[in-house]
C-alpha cells in the first residue's frame, strides 16, 4: 500500500514541481533545520529545567508557558515542510526504514510532550513533587528528540527498503 | 600557498579517515546539524527579545547570561565538528561559492555582534525590563543577527548540493 501511494505520489504534478525546479529542496530543507533549530532549543530549556540544570531564575510553569507554544508550532512547521520533502522524493522518505523509524520516535515524543503538557496544565507543582518522574521524563524526551534529529540525518545515508 | 595548506589539511589522518570512512562523515554531520540547532536556537532567543517579539517580560541581562554559555558551548563543537567535515575535502570545499559564502555570513554575524556589545548593549541598564523597549540599534542589531543566521543555514545546506 505504502509503496502504491509512493508511486503514486511520483506521478504527481506536484511532485514533478518539486524535482526539476533545483532551489525547492534545499530551500525547504532549510526551513526544515530552522525549524528543528526551535524545537530543540525549546526542547532543551524545558527538559534542561525538569532536570533541575537550567534557568532556575524561572519556575517550570513559566518556562514552559515560553517554550511550549515555540515547540508546538515549530512541529506544525516541521510537518509542513518535511511534508513538501516526502512530496519531491517519495521514494526516498516512504520506502526507508529510517524514516519510518523516525515518524515512530517522532510519534512516541509528540505524546511525552503532550502528557507533559497536559499535567502541567492540571498544577504546576506535580514535576517539583515528584522528582524521580521529573527527571526520567527530561532524559526521555532529550534521548527520543536527539535520536529523532539523527534518525532524520540518517535518512539521506541509508539504503532504501 | 593556501592551496598547499588546504591540502596539507586534507593529508592529515583525521581528514583521511573521515573521507574513507562510510560512517564518520554523517555521524560528525549530525553532531554538526545538532550543535547548529543549538546555536541558531539560542540566538533566536535573544534576537526575538531584542526585537521585543518575545520573553518581553524577562530581563534582557539575565535572558543573555542564561542563553549565552549555552550558544558558545554550542558553537565550539560545531567549529570543531565543522572544521573535520571540512578538513575531509579542503580543497573541494574551499573552491565552492556557498561555502564560502558561509564563512562570509559567520564573519558578518562575529560583526554585527562586537558592534552590538560595544554599542547599544552598553546602555542595556535602561532597557533591560518592561515596560522599556528596546531601542532601535537594539532591535537592528536583533534583525540582522535572525537573517544572518537563517543564510548561515541556508548556505550551509547548499555546500551538501555543490
Amino acid at each position: 500500500m505504502i509503496n502504491e501511494f509512493a508511486t503514486w505520489l511520483a506521478s504527481t504534478r506536484a511532485n514533478d514541481v518539486v524535482q526539476n525546479v533545483t532551489w525547492i529542496i534545499p530551500t525547504v530543507q532549510s526551513v526544515h533545520i530552522v525549524c528543528i533549530a526551535i524545537v530543540i532549543t525549546s526542547v532543551a530549556m524545558l527538559d534542561f529545567r525538569l532536570l533541575g540544570i537550567g534557568g532556575p531564575r524561572q519556575s517550570l510553569a513559566d518556562t514552559a508557558r515560553r517554550f511550549l507554544p515555540w515547540l508546538w508550532c515549530g512541529l506544525v512547521m516541521l510537518a509542513l515542510s518535511g511534508s513538501v520533502l516526502i512530496v519531491g522524493e517519495p521514494a526516498r522518505e516512504l520506502q526507508s526504514s529510517v524514516f519510518w523509524l523516525k515518524m515512530t520516535l517522532v510519534a512516541c515524543a509528540i505524546a511525552l510532550t503532550a502528557v507533559f503538557n497536559v499535567v502541567l496544565n492540571q498544577g504546576a507543582t506535580f514535576w517539583e513533587r515528584n522528582r524521580v518522574i521529573a527527571v526520567v521524563t527530561g532524559v526521555v524526551s532529550l534521548g527520543l528528540w536527539l535520536s529523532i534529529l539523527a534518525a532524520g540525518r540518517w535518512i539521506a545515508y541509508a539504503a532504501h527498503g | 600557498m593556501f592551496e598547499k595548506l588546504l591540502a596539507a589539511l586534507q593529508a592529515a589522518p583525521w581528514a583521511q579517515a573521515v573521507s574513507e570512512s562510510t560512517w564518520l562523515f554523517p555521524t560528525i554531520e549530525t553532531l554538526h546539524v545538532l550543535a547548529l540547532t543549538l546555536v541558531v536556537g539560542s540566538i533566536m532567543v535573544v534576537d526575538l527579545r531584542l526585537l521585543n517579539l518575545a520573553s518581553r517580560n524577562r530581563s534582557v541581562r539575565e535572558l543573555t547570561s542564561e542563553m549565552l554559555p549555552w550558544t558558545w558551548v554550542a558553537f565550539v563543537c560545531a567549529v570543531i565538528t565543522g572544521g573535520t567535515l571540512f578538513s575531509s575535502a579542503a580543497t573541494r570545499y574551499w573552491g565552492i561559492v556557498p561555502f564560502r559564502a558561509k564563512m562570509v555570513m559567520l564573519m558578518l554575524a562575529g560583526l554585527n555582534m562586537a558592534v552590538f556589545h560595544l554599542g547599544a548593549y552598553r546602555g542595556v541598564a535602561a532597557w533591560d525590563r518592561a515596560p522599556a523597549v528596546p531601542p532601535p540599534a537594539a532591535k537592528l542589531a536583533g534583525g540582522l543577527s535572525l537573517l544572518i543566521w537563517v543564510s548561515v543555514v541556508m548556505l550551509g545546506r547548499w555546500i551538501g548540493f555543490s
